[in-house]
């Protein structure tokens, strides 16, 4: 464990976190792929790999492709269930000394409640992260998270179906994400993270096809980070209930920029492909930061921005 | 496996487009098996972002490991361009590598362009043991200068698709020959193009010969976590997809669907 001189703590909605840099989903597997490269007691949490009731094999491949400072995913949500994540994974989070958050999706409304309800039984698991990023299979295939009405219905049936705090992970890919935010607030969430991927293609000029398996896929990574921060920006002047920032944060200074902008945490997310010690690179920078401008409390840079 | 700056100790061209680059790490060495591979992060920018998958192409002395590429992108550009004397981060050693066949059996390495870097490493810890190796280039001038690795001359049979050196054809030519030219079952090892692997594979098949083939995949982790790697598996295993990461890169052949 590291130690920092900054009072690095943040405290969002019910849940303590020793700093605000947490592990994005799907990008830190469930906390066993990186342990013996990264500690992640060492950051303020972790979010773990996406998981559904029934285990998905994914897309076929090619699953990612790179692109200008940043990749496109259509990894299809893979996962291996709730029912193995309850037997094989949950065990393993216990040796973890910093807080856990399962995220989990459906295709149903039924689907995200049965999910929640599963993990009921996982005090290892302190907090769930709704992702509404999702195709709606009752509405044509409609992301849950373009609509404030669906948005709101998700949320509402992951709480009635868990006493967890309820964090709802926003999809960047709607034309104002404001009603939404307020949506989800309405229903009941404790917090709300954003943004999940943005949708991108890429197309292979020599043999005229798509480079992805799946047509599309999430961008992700640098390339995003403006977009992120403004959407976060937009968010934190609409609802009231914290906002995690997460978006193409690579070094300390990007953490800055969306805890400034009023994030009152952040998640690390393909950084950590590169880097599989980013997050607590981060953490070490933020510490840093503030010493160097004597700024005791890292709390009180929270939504310092001044506009004009 | 380790994450850690190591030296780049000697980069140098030894064919058209092609480099061997020679690294210092202990660690990577102690643990290093033929088919491992490291995550190469080619500079300290996010311009290209991800670090790019290399094999293991074998060892000099204790503590060097060398890796052999082709110049095809961004990121093996900027690799080309690294002096020696440079620090670079490398993630590694990782995934599966081949299982090395019991004494007494022959093996038949089979390699197509930069394929042909496992198998060397492979090929220095087969020493004393018989096999032979088979490399298929485009054309004379990709072969590359392997003088670092101290291997028999003998021992490596040419094919190049313009004939410009060797076999005129491919490779698996020269591999239809050598099975039947050898009385006694062979184990073959092979990484190149996926047609060439196939056709590999379905040799083995018709044969019934054990082959292990090291796949490709576009990867962002290297580590099991990203689940990018994913290739179709065979109706053999009880899964839909392998991860070349960490179910490989080196996979019995009948495990991948071709
Ligand atoms: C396990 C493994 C071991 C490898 N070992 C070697 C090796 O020993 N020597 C060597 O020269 N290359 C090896 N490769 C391929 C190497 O990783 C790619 O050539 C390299 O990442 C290309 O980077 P780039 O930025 O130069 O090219 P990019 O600009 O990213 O791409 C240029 C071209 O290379 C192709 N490409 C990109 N990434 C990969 C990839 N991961 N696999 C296959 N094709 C790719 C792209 O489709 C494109 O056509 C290996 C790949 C894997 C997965
Ligand atoms: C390979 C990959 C898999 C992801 N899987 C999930 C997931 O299962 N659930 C989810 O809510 N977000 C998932 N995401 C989105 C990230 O958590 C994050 O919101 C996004 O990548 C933007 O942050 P970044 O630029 O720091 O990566 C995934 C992203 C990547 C790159
Ligand atoms: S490269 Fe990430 S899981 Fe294989």
């Amino acid at each position: 464990m590291e130690s920092y001189i900054t009072d690095l703590r943040v405290e969002f909605g019910p849940l303590r976190l020793k700093n605000p840099v947490l592990a994005a989903s799907g990008t830190f597997g469930y906390g066993d792929e990186f342990s013996h490269l990264s500690d992640p007691s060492d950051m303020g949490g972790i979010v773990l790999k996406g998981i559904s009731l029934r285990p998905r094999a994914g897309n076929p491949p090619p699953r990612i492709v790179e692109t200008p400072a940043g990749m496109l995913n259509a990894i299809g949500l893979a996962n291996i269930g709730v029912d193995r994540f309850l037997e094989e994974k949950v065990p393993r989070l216990r040796e973890m000394d910093t807080v856990v958050i399962a995220n989990i999706y459906g295709h149903t409304l039924e689907e995200y409640g049965a999910v929640a309800r599963r993990l009921e039984v996982a005090p290892e698991i302190t907090a769930l992260e709704v992702n509404i990023s999702c195709p709606n299979v009752a509405q044509g295939g409609v992301a849950f998270g373009t609509d404030p009405g669906q948005s709101a219905a998700v949320t509402r049936c992951v709480l009635d179906n868990t006493d967890k705090p309820v964090i709802v992970k926003l999809s960047p890919n709607v034309t104002d994400i404001r009603p939404i935010a307020r949506a989800v607030e309405e229903a009941g969430a404790a917090a709300i993270s954003l943004i999940n991927t943005i949708t991108g293609m890429v197309v292979d000029v020599e043999t005229r096809r798509p480079r992805l398996g799946n047509v599309t896929g999430g961008l992700s990574g640098p390339a995003i980070r403006p977009v992120a921060l403004r959407m976060v920006y937009e968010a934190v002047n609409t609802v009231n209930i914290p906002v995690i920032g997460v978006g193409g944060i690579v070094t300390a200074h990007d953490a800055l920029e969306f805890l400034i902008a009023g994030a009152s945490a952040v998640q690390v997310g393909t950084a950590h492909f590169v880097d599989p010690r980013a997050g607590i690179h981060i953490v070490k920078g933020l510490d840093d930061y503030c010493k160097e401008r004597g700024i005791g409390r890292l709390g009180d840079l929270i939504g310092s921005l001044q506009v004009n | 496996m380790v994450e850690q700056e190591v030296a780049v100790v000697f980069n140098e061209q030894v064919a058209l487009d092609t480099f061997l680059m020679g690294l210092q790490a202990k660690e990577v060495v102690r643990e290093a098996a033929p088919g491992h591979f490291v995550m190469v992060r080619v500079h300290k920018g996010f311009d290209p972002l991800l670090r790019r998958p290399f094999s293991i192409a074998g060892t000099l002395g204790g503590d060097l490991f060398l890796i052999l590429y082709r110049v095809v992108g961004q990121g093996t550009g900027i690799l080309a361009e690294v002096r020696s004397g440079s620090r670079l981060s490398v993630l590694g050693p990782l995934g599966n590598g081949f299982r090395i066949v019991s004494s007494g059996t022959s093996s038949c390495l089979v390699g197509g362009g930069m394929g042909v870097a496992p198998l060397l490493f492979l090929a220095q810890r087969l020493n004393g043991m018989p096999f032979s190796f088979l490399a298929g280039y485009g054309n004379a001038a990709q072969i590359p200068a392997l003088d670092s690795f101290g291997l028999n001359p003998e021992t490596f049979h040419i094919a190049t698709e313009d004939g410009s050196r060797g076999h005129h054809g491919m490779v698996t030519d020269l591999l239809e020959e050598e099975v039947a030219r050898l009385k006694e079952p062979v184990a073959l090892f092979t990484c190149g193009p996926r047609p060439m692997m196939s056709r590999v594979a379905e040799l083995a098949l018709e044969q019934g010969l054990p082959c292990q083939v090291s796949l490709e995949a576009e990867m962002a982790c290297g580590l099991g976590a990203c689940q990018g790697c994913a290739v179709e598996a065979s109706s053999a295993t009880d899964r839909f997809y392998l991860h070349v990461c960490t179910d490989g890169p080196v996979l019995d052949a009948g495990r991948v669907a071709w």
